[in-house]
């Protein structure tokens, strides 16, 4: 237990039982961005995924428009998210297409992937953690179409991981062999992410 | 990983903010920018944390300078900036990030962009570039919403009157001094181009502030040619929380 701050007792509430260490609850959306927020036009965005195993140029294995991209089949989906400047916001209601859908006809025997936005923002996730009904590119909050500063036209949702994983802006993943640092990652930032093991910076087990 | 700091001053910036100096020993140094986290923990173990930016430069005496603004309804800085007192030790861990952050090799120009309480990590710019003796030229643009939420005005004016190449230009939103140049309100297209440098200069930009400031204003900048890898930003607070 740390040092007891003199005169401190803090704010309990019934909902901290299902807040990962050290988080807190808020109602806002609060927004954390490295940059100034792209502009992405519907009739520019597209989503690809790729394969950079083999050297420097990564072969294209697919490629969607807006338009192609929004026949895809979509869920709803209501997430508890946990921000590594400690926030959390519980039970979040999001509109996306499921990674397993886009991912469904691709053969790999790679592990990782780097996600890449509008902006140059990039983050990396192991396969492994967003197949199987983990995450999502969210294209609405709340009903409505998701706002540029909130990631819109569309954002990698990965709930069960801190919040910078889940990409705002989001144009698609490069699949490699070995796990290597997104943007934060590189920034002093956890490699993985679990808030449930508070793994905020790096050097945190 | 915590280390622990004591309380060896307390200043009032504005009614509602105060800048709390600590001394921690294990200090390892930060660069201009960064933040910590403070962690309050209760008598029966009970803890919250919460991110503050770093005020002061980077120094030898391991001082460690942070502002914070009491928030309505805080948990953390109600406590910070009411009850807090010299001698009082508290806990904090970083210095933290690597990305909205001014290193003293930098020679190029740089135009910082604060709304109200995101002065706080340009201030530690502004504060190493004059303890390092750069000559980097910096200019301030510091929007607030009267002269009495001023952060740090009378250091401001020292800084800026003792070298011509740090200038700083306020903005009012709400309320101006007496016979003030500019009609109260936000920053606009003719602000931008009167009061920051010109984007063929290619500075660096550091906008910091509510959520709603910094978008104005990283629009602004875009719009006048500056390039979006040239700026970079941290934001606070929530969608459409302009004060």
């Amino acid at each position: 237990m740390g040092i007891i701050s003199r005169g401190f007792s803090g704010r309990r509430s019934a909902a901290d039982a299902k807040l990962p260490p050290g988080q807190y609850l808020t109602t806002d959306f609060p927004v954390l961005s490295a940059g100034p927020t792209p502009h992405v036009s519907l009739d520019r965005w597209e989503f690809t995924i790729d394969d950079a195993s083999n050297g420097e140029f990564p072969e294209v294995l697919k490629r969607w428009d807006w338009k192609s991209f929004r026949e895809l089949p979509s869920e709803t989906i209501t997430v508890d998210i946990h921000c590594v400047t400690r926030w959390s916001k519980l039970g979040t209601s999001w509109e996306g297409v499921s990674l397993d859908v886009l991912l469904a006809d691709v053969k790999t025997d790679l592990s990782y992937a780097m996600f890449r936005s509008y902006g140059d923002y990039t983050t990396n996730l192991p396969l492994k953690d967003v197949i199987n009904k983990q995450a999502w590119i969210a294209f609405k909050f709340d009903g409505a179409d998701l706002a540029p500063e909130h990631g819109g036209p569309a954002r990698l949702l990965v709930p069960h991981l801190y919040f910078w994983k889940s990409a705002k802006w989001v144009t698609g993943l490069t699949l490699m062999s070995h796990d290597k640092p997104g943007f934060w990652e590189g920034l002093g930032y956890h490699i993985y992410g679990d808030p449930w093991l508070e793994q905020r910076y790096s050097g945190d087990e | 990983m915590w280390r622990v700091g004591t309380v060896v001053a307390l200043h009032d910036e504005t009614v509602t903010a105060r800048t709390i100096t600590l001394k921690v020993p294990d200090w390892p140094g930060h660069v201009a920018g960064q933040h910590v986290d403070v962690r309050l923990t209760a008598a029966d173990g009970y803890f919250a944390v919460r991110s503050y930016s770093i005020a002061s430069a980077p120094n030898s005496e391991r001082r460690v300078e942070l502002t914070v603004e009491r928030l309505p309804n805080g948990e953390v800085s109600p406590y910070l900036t009411q009850e807090l007192a010299v001698g009082d030790r508290l806990e904090l861990r970083g210095p933290i990030g690597g990305w909205f952050v001014w290193r003293t090799e930098q020679t190029e120009p740089i135009q910082l962009i604060a709304g109200g309480s995101g002065i706080v990590p340009l201030m530690a710019m502004i504060r190493s570039r004059a303890s390092t003796g750069s000559a980097a030229p910096f200019r301030l643009l510091y929007s607030v919403r009267e002269p009495g939420a001023v952060f740090y005005g009378d250091d401001l004016q020292t800084l800026s009157d003792r070298d011509n190449k740090v200038s700083l230009t306020y903005a009012y939103t709400r309320a101006t001094p007496k016979d003030w140049r500019r009609a109260p309100g936000r920053i606009d297209t003719a602000l931008i181009a009167d009061a920051t440098w010109p984007s063929n200069l290619a500075p660096t930009c550091f906008v910091c502030g509510p959520t709603s400031f910094v978008e104005a204003a990283t629009d602004l900048l875009i719009a006048s040619g500056h390039g979006r890898d040239k700026i970079r930003t941290e934001r606070f607070g929530p969608t459409g929380d302009r004060k």
